[in-house]
């Protein structure tokens, strides 16, 4: 993992004194609402339906035990005992106090964490695979050239008043665990003919009101160049981007109104005229970054586990727990789990400070005391011995953190929606937990097979479901909660963007329709081999729509 | 009769409003009482009846906000159930009344 | 308006001829970016400096040739969350090695002043009445610990040879250019 020194401690130490004496000249009321609100965003600070809410950056989704122990602390003291895990890996606390943001800061920099720029139309927290530097299908860990970038993109002088919010997404694999067709910025870590590494850069992806897929403008950067390029794109943005219209202000619009060609030629003008500067990064700087992220020692062990075997064929609910949960390492003898935060009929992504500190535990004892956030709203503990897991199995099943889901149709995507945010239209975490309730039976999602659901409260697309295979989207009908339905979205290296299938359906008929659509699917598959997605993509909406409105 | 429309129409619709904020130090939802207090009862909301009323009601709560007690005051439609008060749109009433979603035990300790 | 230059409070130097308005025979003269062009030969005749005002979202196109005669810049700021001119300070100071005066005018908030002077802006006109106070009485409080290079660079110190190139350190208080 990445250790600050002394220049980061610093840093993040002058950024907590600026912050509160921002709140305090607020609290004094020497700041006037207008005044503060656009420093309380660059710093994460929201005022939610109930309260502020504070949204806390976990770079890349990566933690250390103790920075979980932390932020358990925190959800003990300051907040009501949970927070909520997001789609940015990031953790929002629902229920602060204004007065107490000095403190929390201070507790968060002392782990070496912060809330700088996880709002406001700058360059936000950046993501990558959460499965990164231990994933089988790795080129290699997109992490350090995350890090770089959170780095670069701190308080970046120039790029602090942007149009609009700037994602920026890395995988490292071929696999893309990152969506990062559906960001700003995406980058796929690759190596060229040569064996060298650098990116294949992608412009203009995002959902909200105005879905869009990135464009691929180039296909090769060497990862010297990384720095400079991102530069480069955030200019040409930040000139010509739209300003007139909020909803015409992301950059895929402007990649779409230019046209990928123009946008292409822009960016690599600008990138050649920057030319060699101190952004470009020097092989020994990459290096060291690099070592932060060495690969914890592992033993050297057989691929397989007769201690696993045994315990598997003793135990059907851990054989089930393996069959979703466990996934490919890089290293034979080891498994990367997920922790699912989606159990039957509670709110997708919520953690209690209890279960933190159980993570936190098992991590340090079993996954060289890292865990990672996924965008899914899961936890992953990447360095599991095989050996091991029985072990885990049972500390998690203690904690309800064992849920047997990953990938199935409860392991649903729901943002906030109408129960905290002030800018939902309708509810989303009741409609997970319905349809989670809907679906618990273990053995027909299991025949089911991989699912994303993903709903989210409003257009602005939290809950990613224009990516979903199944996307529910909450719009509000005369005062009336109501649900649109996508089919076909998806956010790996294929994506694409799910179509309406037809009219809305009422909170009452939301999940019976959930079901129509399983069912549907469950009779057109080839064979169970055929997954939701791809036989949406041989046949269409058609059957869905006509299983939907047969009766309209 | 007011000769703008908009007004015209509002004064046909128009029913009962509180106001509402959050308070400024805990962010926590709050409705103004007819003593200038602020609480997160809605139950002791000062209740305005007509247009004018609700108009000098955010005067007050605008006030309020100038004076750094309060932020983001706004009047809400309520409806009066039995000796209840109740605002009258969802996420009014998920402001007044908190999330509809279960919350971990602890989350109601502060209660 | 309240005019800073280095952090200090001046009087303006500079005249900003209206729409139509003829300019004084001498003296200092900024004016929009068409109007220079266009009596470009007139205004050089006067042997005098020489500036442009550039509106928001104006680039800097056509104006190439003529930047290393001019002595000011002055940069419109209609509202503070309009961040464009942060770019276009940056390619003056970095593109066109510009060495005269940076103006950044208009609504400007005090907590944007630091950004401003990394971005290459050396003086503050400014319409917020707490900005003009904070820079009179050393108010801005500001990261001085950088992340990356920026245009501001010479005033800047750089990390020691074997650590991360792009950090940057600026003394503390943050210096007003
Ligand atoms: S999608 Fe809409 S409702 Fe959901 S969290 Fe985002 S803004 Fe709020």
């Amino acid at each position: 993992m990445y250790r600050y020194d002394e220049f980061d401690h610093a840093f993040v130490n002058e950024r907590v004194a600026e912050f509160s004496d921002q709140v305090a000249r607020r609290l004094s009321g020497e700041l006037t609402e207008d005044q503060f609100k656009p420093l309380r965003l660059m710093n994460g600070v929201y005022l939610q339906l109930h309260a502020y809410m504070l949204r806390i950056a976990i770079p890349y989704g990566t933690l250390s035990s103790r920075q979980m122990r932390r932020l358990a602390h925190i959800a003990r003291t300051y907040d009501r005992d949970y927070g909520h895990f997001t789609t940015r890996q990031n953790l929002q606390f629902n229920w602060i106090r204004l007065a107490d943001m000095p403190a929390i800061l201070k507790e968060l920099a002392e782990v070496e964490m912060h809330a700088i720029q996880t709002s406001g139309n700058c360059i936000r927290n950046v993501t990558a695979d959460h499965f990164a530097g231990a994933a089988a299908d790795e080129v290699g860990d997109p992490r350090p050239y995350a890090e770089i970038l959170r780095q670069w993109s701190s308080i970046h002088p120039e790029f602090t008043y942007l149009p609009r919010k700037f994602k920026l997404a890395v995988t490292g694999a071929p696999n893309d665990r990152a969506a990062i067709q559906v960001h700003d910025i995406g980058l796929e870590l690759k190596r060229n003919a040569k064996g060298e590494i650098g990116f294949a850069v992608f412009v203009g992806g995002g959902q909200g009101r105005t879905p869009m897929v990135a464009k691929r403008i180039r296909d090769f950067l060497p990862e010297a160049d990384l720095l400079t390029y991102c530069e480069a794109i955030l200019r040409v943005y930040n000139l010509d981007g739209r300003r007139d219209n909020k909803y015409k202000a992301r950059i895929k619009i402007l990649v779409h109104e230019m046209g990928e060609d123009e946008m292409r030629q822009a960016v690599e003008r600008e990138f050649a005229a920057i030319g060699r500067t101190a952004l470009t990064l020097p092989a020994e700087e990459i290096a060291r970054i690099q070592s932060y992220f060495a690969p914890p020692v592992l033993a050297t062990l057989p691929a397989h586990s007769d201690v696993l075997d045994k315990a598997k064929a003793a135990d059907p609910e851990l054989a089930r727990f393996l069959r979703r949960n466990l996934h490919a390492h890089r290293t034979p003898g080891y498994g990367i789990l997920t922790v699912s935060l989606k159990p039957t009929g509670l709110p997708p992504g919520d953690a209690t400070s209890a279960q933190m500190d159980v993570i936190a535990d098992i991590a340090e004892r079993y996954s060289a005391d890292e865990i990672r956030v996924s965008h899914e709203q899961n936890l992953v503990l990447p360095w599991v011995c095989l050996d091991d897991i029985p072990a885990v199995y049972a500390a998690l099943k203690r904690a309800g953190l064992a849920t047997p889901n990953a990938g199935l149709v409860t392991d649903i995507i729901a943002c906030p929606g109408l129960d905290y945010c002030a800018l939902a239209n309708a509810r989303s975490i009741p409609v997970a937990q319905r349809i989670s309730e809907r679906f618990a039976a273990l053995d027909r999602q299991e025949e089911i097979g991989e699912l994303k659901l993903k709903i989210s409260g409003c257009i602005n697309a939290c809950g990613h479901h224009h990516v979903g295979h199944i996307g529910i989207l909450g719009v509000d009908r005369k005062g009336e909660e109501f649900y649109q339905i996508t089919l076909g979205g998806s956010g790996d290296e294929t994506t694409s963007i799910g179509e309406i299938v037809g009219r809305g359906f009422s909170s009452d008929e939301v999940v019976d329709a959930v079901e129509t659509v399983v069912e549907t699917y469950l009779k057109i598959r080839t064979s169970p081999a055929e997954k939701f997605l791809d036989a949406y993509r041989r046949v269409g909406e058609a059957p869905f729509r006509e299983a939907l409105y047969a009766d309209a | 009769m007011s000769a703008n429309p908009q007004q015209a129409r509002k004064a046909k619709v128009f029913r009962p409003v509180v106001a509402t904020s959050n308070d400024l130090a805990t962010g926590a939802v709050v409705f103004r009482h007819g003593d200038g207090t602020w609480s997160i009862d809605i139950g002791r909301a000062e209740i305005a009846e007509t247009p004018e009323d609700g108009d000098r009601l955010l005067a007050r709560a605008n006030a309020d906000q100038d004076a750094c007690l309060i932020v983001e005051p706004a009047l809400i439609e309520i409806i009066r159930e039995g000796g209840f008060v109740r605002p009258v749109s969802l996420r009014e009433l998920i402001r007044a009344t908190g999330p509809t979603v279960p919350l971990p035990p602890e989350a109601y300790a502060h209660l | 308006m309240a005019l800073f230059r280095h952090g200090v409070r001046v009087a303006d130097d500079w005249t900003f001829p209206a729409e139509g308005e003829a300019f004084p025979d001498s003296g200092p003269v900024a004016l929009p970016r068409a109007r220079l062009i266009a009596e470009w030969t007139a205004l050089e005749a006067r042997n005098a400096p020489l500036g442009v005002v550039i509106a928001s979202g104006e680039k800097l196109d056509g104006l190439e040739a003529i930047l290393p005669r001019l002595s000011l810049v002055k940069l419109v700021i209609p509202r503070y969350a309009d961040g464009r001119l942060y770019s276009i300070a940056r390619l003056l100071r970095d593109r066109y090695s510009f060495a005269g005066e940076i103006r950044a005018s208009g609504d400007v908030l005090r907590d944007q002043v630091a950004l401003l002077v990394r971005a290459g802006v050396d003086t503050f006109d400014v319409a917020h009445e707490g900005t003009a106070r904070a820079i009179e009485t050393g108010g801005i409080v500001a990261v001085t610990h950088h992340y990356q290079p920026a245009s501001n660079d010479a005033a800047e110190a750089h990390a020691a040879p074997g650590a991360r190139p792009w950090l940057r350190r600026t003394p503390v208080p943050f210096p007003l250019a």
